[in-house]
């Protein structure tokens, strides 16, 4: 499968769902498209005629207000019929604006941030506990860094050597009041979780092939992984990129037929 | 009296339990000697989670054990479990419906001259908002037992409170102590009803006593299940006595009292009194000062039944 096209089709997608609906994180939807595509194409043992299985991956969207993108996955994976993705945030759907457990591929309700990391670090401890070959991945914001949750789970993912375990940051530098190291400056974000016991990959979060190359390498003993994916916030539509007020806007009609105009163009170059 | 607090009940309880059940995991976070979880610690290596002093981290690692089918107990002292955590256990726990049990020791006033810091008297107000969660305070070690035994059945997300030092025993042993969901008639009356809970349940009993001889007869309900709570027996009491006094070692706001006059008086409006610690910041003292400070005596509750016959 051609992964840099799956992404672009899934930006596409999540873009219909977010102007369709007029509601939704565009610009964190964008900027983890790659880091979500990998995972669930290439690296995730997820299975959607099985997704209770006890033996999947499991991944743990902890900023869970780029939901559109991993709904749009699930969808495309047949977790779900892709019809439903048009009742998005309407009254009595499942496919509400964070993460829900109601639907199927959904581990966990997130949506409060600096929570998905524990729960992870729980999951991969019982993995462990069990004896259990199953992988567990977390998908960060770089914002929400910034919790002071996180750095207790950092903390734990190393006292509990749990090398089964892979948390990420999607790091696209902009959260939703501007440059994140104006708002609350995150630093070294690599110094500090070595500092914290962490196996530190950086890599460009929307090379398919670096990405898959980080996930794939082999595990130090004992030790969890931190991938730091550098990224555009809305990442795939030139007038969204590197921009704040991209966090939660909502395509207007000519803004919209332009996205997919762009994204289209970007996949019948590739083709 | 009994030495035994309710809170070393529930640990040789769960280290009892956990030989045979090896799905039940209890975590902490550095109070395994404040929870009396040492010999737990030590017999079951393996079903024991120390996390440090991270209380947030402790429920969402808990909540994340869960979904592989882990009965987790998370233990730790009640005040920050039910304040320093909260959003974990209600978005971790309750709303992503993970079963694990929020075991909050020294609950209460029980830390007393601690502080306002140590004390936990807004958990139960907050904890029973939370939807599918269980609500429970045991009145004495061995209605702990009974509590902890159907605890490691339930498949529900819990909030359980109990206090630091030991208290009066109400029951004679855990068989027949408690039954979830059922208020207990410890002593039968007409006159009038006392509906308590934990450790204020025997000193709604030794008000009962006091009120035999005042010529009134007083009902004693131990409410040990506070969410789902006994509508029934409430409005039994209703309908059979002449009004309600409610007992907590709780904010005055949002507990025992407030959920018996939530059912009282969309139903059968009978005049009631809400005894706990008023809206202030708890006088300095031990548990027993802090109780006498406030009226909360065998004496107080006397007077507030005889206030309704």
């Amino acid at each position: 499968m051609n992964l840099m096209k799956k992404a672009a089709e899934i930006r596409r997608d999540l873009l219909s769902l977010i102007y369709n609906s007029k509601t939704g994180h565009t610009g964190g939807s964008l900027s983890s498209a790659d880091i979500l595509t990998v995972l669930y194409y290439r690296i995730l043992r997820v299975d959607p005629a099985c997704p209770k299985d006890p033996l999947r991956d499991r991944f743990v969207l902890s900023k869970g207000h780029s939901v559109e993108g991993l709904y749009t996955i699930l969808a495309d994976k047949g977790f779900f019929p892709k019809e439903e993705l048009k009742s998005f945030s309407t009254f009595k759907s499942r496919l509400i604006g964070h993460p829900s457990v109601k639907v199927p591929g959904v581990e966990l309700n997130t949506g409060a941030l600096g929570h998905g990391l524990s729960c992870s670090v729980g999951m991969a401890l019982a993995a462990k506990k069990d004896g259990l070959n199953v992988s567990v991945y977390c998908l960060m914001g770089d914002g929400e860094q910034a919790e002071g949750s996180v750095w207790e789970a950092a903390m734990a993912g190393a006292n509990f050597e749990l090398d089964n375990l892979t948390a990420i940051i999607d790091r696209n530098h902009l959260q939703i009041s501007g440059d994140t190291e104006n708002v609350m400056r995150l630093g070294s974000l690599a110094s500090k979780w070595e500092a914290f016991g962490w196996d530190v990959r950086s890599v460009d979060g929307h090379d398919i092939n670096a990405l898959i190359e980080v996930f794939e390498s082999s595990r130090k003993k004992g030790i969890p992984m931190l991938v730091i994916a550098e990224t555009t916030k809305g990442k795939g539509v030139s007038y969204m990129e590197d921009e704040a007020k991209w966090h939660h806007g909502v395509p207007t009609e000519q803004q919209y037929s332009q996205a997919v105009t762009e994204i289209d163009t970007f996949i019948k170059e590739m083709n | 009296m009994s030495t035994i607090p309710c809170r070393k009940a529930f640990t040789d309880t769960i280290t009892e339990l956990a030989k045979s059940d090896p799905s039940i995991m209890v975590v902490t976070s550095d109070a395994r000697g404040s929870v009396t979880l040492t010999d737990y610690a030590a017999q079951h290596p393996d079903q024991f989670v120390e996390v440090g002093i991270a209380e947030q981290n402790e429920v969402g690692i808990a909540a994340g054990m869960a979904t592989f089918g882990k009965r987790p107990f998370v233990c730790a002292p009640a005040c920050f479990l039910s304040a320093r955590s909260l959003e974990q256990v209600k978005i971790d726990v309750v709303y992503s419906h993970t079963n694990v049990k929020i075991i909050g020791i020294s609950g209460g006033v029980s830390y007393g001259a601690l502080g306002y810091s140590h004390q936990s008297l807004h958990d139960i107000a907050v904890t029973r908002t939370f939807p599918g969660m269980d609500v429970l305070i045991p009145s004495d070690r061995h209605q702990t037992v009974a509590i902890t035994r159907w605890l490691a059945e339930s498949e529900n997300p819990a909030y359980v409170r109990m206090g630091r030092g030991s208290v009066k025993d109400v029951y004679a042993d855990s068989d027949g102590s408690f039954t979830y969901g059922k208020a207990n008639v410890l002593v039968e009356g007409d006159d009038v009803t006392i509906i308590a809970v934990g450790e204020t349940v025997s000193k709604a009993v030794e008000a009962a006593a006091l009120l035999k001889n005042d010529g009134v007869h007083a009902r004693v309900l131990d409410m040990a299940t506070i969410k789902p709570i006994d509508r029934e027996e409430i409005l039994k009491a209703a309908e059979q006595t002449r009004g309600i006094v409610s007992v907590e070692e709780h904010s005055i706001f949002g507990g025992l009292g407030s959920a018996i006059a939530e059912i009282v008086i969309q139903n059968n409006p009978v005049p009631m009194r809400i005894m706990g610690i008023p809206d202030e910041i708890t006088v300095e003292g031990d548990s027993d000062e802090i109780f006498n400070y406030y009226g909360i005596t065998a004496e107080g509750i006397r007077e507030q039944a005889l206030s309704i016959v």
